[in-house]
């Protein structure tokens, strides 16, 4: 690099060099840079442990260079709690996906999430199991055929359920101080997504932090990466619309500039 | 020493825990243990501690699995059918080499089975969940023994980075005696592999994933190696007016309580009768059971199961003397004087 | 020297409580006790039940299906625990409560009309625990009058007004027992 160079875009130095594992055009990857720059922003990489769950991610613990822990299915928001309970010192967050957040974990998140305990739960949404090979998730469309749904995930003849819609549940409850979600098919939703991201951890002392990716998986779709963005717009986005669902904390400082004017 | 209290066994298997420096319970409430989360949702606040009431089982061992993670004692307790949900979260911490204390208040089973006290449970804890690891088990007798044990099981815990678990019966939560809490301070341990931010090192994982099959086999030879360690070091058993005996009941937890009395009957008859109490379930005291099979007429081991310890006995014994069983199940606790004319019945064949 | 006694009643008539009692003050004087409570899944409203031990010795079963003495408060635990007393055992009966006499002929059987006395005698309804208490050792000696209110005094920090009241109901249990009084 010369002198007068400017970097523009370096390597965060919360994710480690080990090339991941993940299928090209997954867009893992992105959300773990996501992940890795908002602890760079702000500066907390020696006091992070993150979580990594049991499905596509379940070696990310290789990819965040931070102390990291394995949990098991779902257990995630559990092992974070066992962690904060411990050392409320410490940043706390758990990556996880779909199958292990919404189906097996289900009990796990909404409890942490009702606790507000003080992590960030990162999700990647891609409505299926990559991992092991194309089922159907909670989050599967309806119609979205997969390797347990082979004729299309069917609410009505099969029993098989509607797809769950994770933020808007957990909005239900008194306890989150941030709920978002996000997509990750565009630059410019991948430059938001950085934003929601960091704003989470900033809250995360605050309480419970909370951030859907929209994700694809052209594996187990069948497609190409692009084409999965586009079937991903055009399919996942009315199912999952993005926003920020709750930012109690912006709540809070619209309310005293109101009450001050 | 301090102090002289009675208290009831799951208050001060609670209260020695704090003693012993645990500052973090994750629980859920199941008969008959509820004293012990009760107690601890008081006590850990006044210390500075945390208490958590999970949303499961499940949870409570992932949480313990969380604190354990970053270096801190933690436990949980749990009866029978509530110990088979935390299973999974165990294994995790048996795999990851987490130092863990699970008190199991045993109930009778299966399934929901009943809530009053049974040692069906031997099983459990000694063959514990998925994949081959150990717990290290002690079972008290009395409740000074249970504090005791569970100031011992932090230690244990620590020293060998594995889960160790109380095993108690019903009785033993339920019941009062006198107790005299230890007053040396806990020991400290290097936890240098704990997850505490990695700040001025590189960074620790604490996982159980091995991925290749030369460094998962390689993974359980290193586990395996340090249960070799426990066993050589961490078997406790105490043999009970064992010297002349020419019967050898073998029981552990109050049943050999029971058994103690019975065998004070007996002896009044003229019977020379003695007990073998495994105190660690695992690792087990095989040779002490070796070496009593050559002295003894029979050997009759008494459990509230159908009989679980009995196929360790009869791994000790190896066929030097005749093993007999003698069980109730279900909530039903044995009477001295059952046991006293089984002995009577078999010396009479 | 072993005393075996189970102490039953209706939940709320305070049987476990006078045994808690029992076992601190055997505590206190230097003998080895085991509490034990019969426990089911009710919480209000049944029948409860606690066998206390003290003894010279380590005490082995903390379950002692024929107890040395029984101190029965209502009928239901008289029907259940009369049959079970040794030979030669002691029978501590509640009179107000159980309108019946023994069946046994082999048991020194003490019938004391608590709730009438703590109520006409001792002004505290709420005593008739310790008058039956009071009764029991009074008879057997298990534990002293000095250490029973010794632990009692323990155990009643801040309700001192009861506690002249159980001190008083157990005085009037240990006369009665002793034949001193009635």
């Amino acid at each position: 690099m010369d002198a007068n160079d400017t970097a523009v875009f370096t390597y965060p130095r919360s994710l480690s060099r080990t090339p991941t594992h993940y299928c090209p055009g997954c867009l893992h990857g992105v959300a773990h840079r996501l992940v890795a720059e908002a602890i760079d922003a702000l500066g907390v990489r020696e006091k992070t442990v993150g979580i990594c769950p049991v499905g596509c991610s379940v070696l990310a613990y290789k990819y965040f260079d931070c102390d990291m822990i394995e949990a098991s299915h779902g257990r995630a928001p559990a092992v974070a709690t066992g962690v904060k309970r411990a050392r409320p010192d410490l940043v706390c967050f758990t990556y996880q996906g779909d199958g292990d957040l919404a189906s097996i974990g289900m009990a796990e998140i909404i409890h942490a999430a009702n606790r507000n305990e003080p992590i960030t739960v990162i999700f990647y949404n891609n409505a299926i199991y990559g991992m092991t090979g194309g089922q159907m998730a909670p989050t599967t469309l309806v119609g979205m055929k997969t390797s347990t749904s082979p004729t299309g995930r069917d609410p009505i003849d099969r029993g098989a359920g509607y797809p769950i819609r994770m933020v808007e549940l957990l909005n239900t409850l008194e306890g989150p101080v941030y709920l978002a979600r996000q997509s990750l098919l565009s630059s410019a939703d991948i430059f938001r997504a950085r934003r929601v991201v960091q704003r989470a951890f900033s809250l995360q002392s605050k309480g419970f932090t909370f951030v859907e990716f929209v994700g694809t998986c052209p594996t187990n779709w069948g497609m190409a990466p692009v084409e999965a963005r586009e079937w991903a717009q055009k399919r996942m986005i009315e199912v999952f619309p993005i926003g920020v669902f709750r930012d109690r904390e912006a709540e809070a400082a619209k309310a005293s500039a109101a009450k001050e004017a | 020493m301090g102090e002289k209290i009675l208290m009831k066994g799951s208050e001060a298997i609670a209260e020695a825990a704090v003693r012993a420096g645990c500052k973090l319970f994750f629980g859920y409430p199941i008969t008959p243990q509820n004293e012990v989360p009760e107690y601890m949702s008081k006590r850990l606040f006044e210390v500075g501690g945390q208490f958590v009431q999970a949303e499961s089982e499940v949870a409570a061992s992932n949480m313990c699995y969380g604190a354990a993670a970053v270096g801190h004692r933690v436990m949980t307790s749990s009866s029978s059918p509530g110990v088979t949900l935390k299973q999974e979260g165990l294994s995790y911490c048996a795999g990851s080499e987490l130092p863990v204390v699970v008190v199991n208040v045993m109930r009778g089973g299966p399934g929901l089975g009943g809530i009053q006290p049974a040692q069906s449970d031997y099983f459990q804890a000694t063959r514990p969940g998925h994949g081959d690891f150990r717990y290290i088990v002690i079972a008290p007798a009395t409740i000074q023994e249970a504090v005791d044990l569970m100031m011992d099981a932090f230690d244990l815990a620590d020293r060998y980075r594995n889960p160790v678990m109380v095993l108690a019966d019903g009785l033993i939560g339920q019941m009062m005696e006198p107790v005299v809490f230890r007053e040396d301070p806990p020991k400290e341990y290097d936890k240098s592999w704990a997850c505490t931010g990695c700040a001025g090192r590189e960074k620790n994982i604490v996982n159980s994933l091995y991925l290749d099959p030369k460094d998962l086999e390689d993974h359980n030879f290193h586990l395996f190696r340090k249960y070799d360690e426990v066993e050589k070091n961490e078997i406790r058993v105490e043999e009970y007016l064992m010297e002349d005996a020419e019967v050898a009941l073998a029981a552990y937890g109050t049943t050999a309580r029971i058994c103690k009395t019975a065998i004070g009957l007996l002896r009044a008859q003229g019977f020379k009768v003695g007990l073998v109490r495994p105190i660690t379930l695992w690792p087990f005291p095989y040779r002490t059971f070796r070496k009593v099979a050559d002295r003894v007429r029979f050997v009759l081991d008494v459990e509230m199961s159908m009989g679980q310890m009995i196929q360790d006995v009869r791994l000790g014994v190896v066929e030097r003397c005749p093993v007999h069983f003698y069980g109730r199940v279900g909530g039903m606790v044995p009477a001295p004087v059952e046991i006293v004319q089984q002995v009577q019945r078999l010396l009479a064949e | 020297m072993q005393y075996e006694v189970i102490i039953a009643g209706f939940g709320g008539q305070g049987v476990m409580l006078i045994g808690q009692l029992l076992a601190n003050a055997a505590m206190l004087q230097g003998s080895k006790t085991v509490w034990m409570p019969s426990y089911g899944p009710e919480m209000r409203g049944g029948t409860a039940n606690c066998t206390v031990v003290v003894s010279d010795e380590d005490i082995g079963s903390p379950v002692v299906p024929r107890p040395g003495a029984a101190i029965v408060m209502n009928l239901p635990s008289m029907d259940k625990f009369e049959p079970l007393v040794v030979p030669g055992g002691l029978l501590v009966v509640n009179a107000s409560l159980v309108a019946r006499k023994a069946e046994r002929t082999d048991l020194d059987v003490v019938y004391v009309e608590c709730n009438r006395l703590a109520e006409e005698q001792v002004k505290s309804p709420r005593s008739a625990n310790m008058i039956a208490l009071g009764a029991y050792i009074g008879k057997t000696g298990a534990a002293t009058p000095e250490i029973v209110k010794y632990a009692m005094a323990k155990k009643m920090v801040g309700k001192e007004r009861f506690l002249e009241a159980n001190k008083a109901a157990l005085d009037l249990g240990i006369r009665l027992a002793q034949g001193e009084a009635g």
